[in-house]
């Protein structure tokens, strides 16, 4: 499989990456030669086989249903790039 | 008096309890080789000399007071930029995080903290530790502090992506610093520079407060000159978290305790589909001198079979991007770091102008590939089936400790490059991390220790795999190569 100009566009804009039409069509080579490179798996013989889901055999635990955390609104915003009365300020996107 | 930047974390701190130098001296003399190398190498991207210097004071007062001292007491180190540092510049050498005070520490940094070390600085990486050469790092490359010996100038790579760590324990601005490795992020550099470093089982060291990149395949781990260092500063880092979800319930072994290099009764594989059509020569010939030393500690050396070991690296290299584009969804622009935010621009315009800014070249690469994979359509071709080899890896390795207790291999196929080398072409960038990824699949612990020099002058690596928890055998092995190739070289200071 490969990746054409308007493909490399629609994953660009699926993963909120802006790109000029420059930046896309630099892409689709850089994509399309990693992508040849990665087909060889599919010469790999999977059938009956599970697809890993832990590398490590581990269970997942269960904590006690309390509160632990909390009350920490002001450092949750220290970092925000705009914090507005103690919320995270976004462009209207509303109409 | 002896320069104490020469000493190691054992050498450290015993000397520090045995009252033989204060950690304020200590401290003192590791800050001045930062500040003085920093021009020259760029190997921190802050400096915190004041931090350095506070913990060593209170480790020299607690020494005073007669209190117990902790695992790494006045032991400076230098802190991979991975980690969130409360009050500290946390980047993960990316734009969009440029800035970024965390309000928490990460429990890995928090333990050594807890275990009497104090922090030299934050080390600069590959941004978001995606990288194999240091080179793509927004606040710029780092400089290996290795030359060639052919009289050339050339600035040489430390590795990646734990370059900045790799450049400052070899040039001696820090004993030991912390690593992380994904798909050999701490051994390769390790190798690169002539230290040692390991990346323990998966799950030893929590996850909690590192800048996440693929989650189901990061560990943190302790890069230093020798394989005691490293063991005394994984006990430090290792331990259960209860807020990572996939932290071992472990207790720590005792693994400076149990470092014993006599390796009668055990079984050193040499996996076949490692030695590779076109091999390095100086690499194979070290490869053999590994083998020759293990057998000279005992060990019996056996053959084994890797058969998917071609398949690895392929195999990261989708399950990788497509964790990353999970994980760095969260840099929109709304909660911390970078926002761009254009004239008349709405929520998801200031989401892509902001990630177009804030997210360097091969970051946006893996990112574009990760949700290429993960996209309706592709997802069973690509990413279930990548799964699928991965077990298949996994089961190549469970399969191999039938009939050995360790497996020995090189560490990358090559000494440093230079800079620029590969940087344009990411496949073959990639391709240096070939023997480092099928143990980061499997999530098995792998140490680089350093071997020799090539016909360059430059360090080559050897590296370990062990089975999973047994670290111990892996840093027993380790130390087994060491006392026999006493490796000794160190770059000759030019900065």
């Amino acid at each position: 499989m490969s990746v054409d100009k308007a493909t490399v566009a629609k994953i660009a804009s699926l993963a909120r990456i802006r790109m000029s039409d420059d930046e896309v069509a630099a892409m689709v080579p850089e994509l399309n030669n990693i992508l040849g490179w990665v087909e060889q798996l599919g010469e790999v013989d999977v059938s009956g086989v599970e697809p890993m889901t832990a590398v490590i055999p581990n269970h997942l635990r269960l904590r006690d249903d309390v509160v632990t955390d909390g009350r920490v609104r002001d450092k949750v915003l220290a970092n925000a790039p705009a914090p507005e009365h103690g919320f995270f300020g976004v462009p209207k996107v509303i109409e | 008096m002896t320069d104490l930047t020469n000493l190691g974390v054992a050498a450290i701190r015993d000397g520090v309890a045995a009252g033989e130098f204060t950690a304020r001296e200590v401290a003192e003399g590791f800050n001045a080789n930062v500040a003085a190398a920093q021009s020259a190498l760029n190997a921190f991207i802050v400096a915190t000399p004041d931090k350095a210097l506070a913990a060593a004071d209170a480790v020299d007062a607690a020494r005073a007071s007669g209190k117990p001292l902790g695992k790494m007491a006045g032991v400076p180190i230098g802190m991979k930029d991975l980690f969130a540092t409360q009050g500290v510049q946390t980047t993960a050498a990316s734009h969009i995080l440029e800035g970024f005070v965390p309000e928490y520490e990460s429990t890995v940094s928090q333990k050594l903290w807890d275990a009497g070390a104090g922090m030299l600085g934050k080390l600069n990486l590959d941004q978001f530790a995606m990288g194999s050469s240091n080179e793509t790092s927004f606040f710029g490359n780092v400089i290996s502090p290795w030359k060639r010996n052919d009289g050339g100038n050339a600035g040489l790579a430390p590795g990646g992506s734990s370059g900045g760590s790799a450049a400052a324990v070899s040039a001696r601005l820090c004993p030991a610093a912390t690593g992380t490795d994904t798909g050999g992020s701490i051994r390769q550099p390790a190798a690169f520079v002539g230290i040692s470093g390991i990346k323990p089982t998966y799950g030893r060291c929590s996850r909690w407060g590192i800048v996440a990149f693929a989650s189901s395949l990061d560990q943190a781990g302790p890069m230093a000159r020798d394989v005691r260092d490293c063991a005394i500063m994984l006990e430090a880092m290792a331990g259960f978290d209860p807020r990572d979800a996939t932290s071992l319930d472990l207790p720590v072994p005792a693994w400076e305790a149990g470092l014993n290099p006599d390796m009668r009764g055990l079984r050193v594989g040499i996996p076949r589909e490692y030695r590779m059509d076109g091999m390095d020569a100086d690499v194979a010939k070290s490869w053999d001198n590994g083998i020759a030393w293990l057998r000279d500690a005992g060990a019996e050396i056996v053959d084994i079979s890797l058969p998917h070991t071609k398949y690895a690296l392929p195999a990261y290299y989708i399950v990788a991007p497509a964790e990353a584009s999970s994980n760095l969804a969260r840099y929109d622009g709304v909660r911390y770091g970078l926002r761009e935010l254009p004239d008349g621009a709405g929520l998801q315009d200031m989401y892509a102008a902001t990630r177009a800014a804030g997210f360097g070249a091969e970051v946006k690469r893996r990112i574009l590939i990760g949700t290429y994979v993960l996209s309706a359509g592709f997802y069973d071709a690509y990413y279930t089936q990548a799964q699928k080899v991965r077990t298949l890896i996994a089961r190549d390795f469970e399969a191999a400790w039938a009939h050995c207790d360790v497996i020995l291999a090189p560490t990358a196929p090559s000494a440093a490059f230079a800079l620029g080398d590969k940087s344009e072409d990411p496949l073959a960038m990639y391709l240096n991390d070939v023997f480092a990824v099928p143990a980061s699949l499997a999530g098995l612990p792998a140490m680089s220790v350093p071997a020799g020099l090539n016909r360059e002058g430059l360090p080559l690596g050897l590296q370990i795999i062990g089975k999973a928890f047994d670290e111990q055998g892996v840093l027993n092995a380790g130390l087994a190569i060491e006392a026999r190739a006493r490796f000794n070289a160190k770059p000759e200071k030019w900065w």
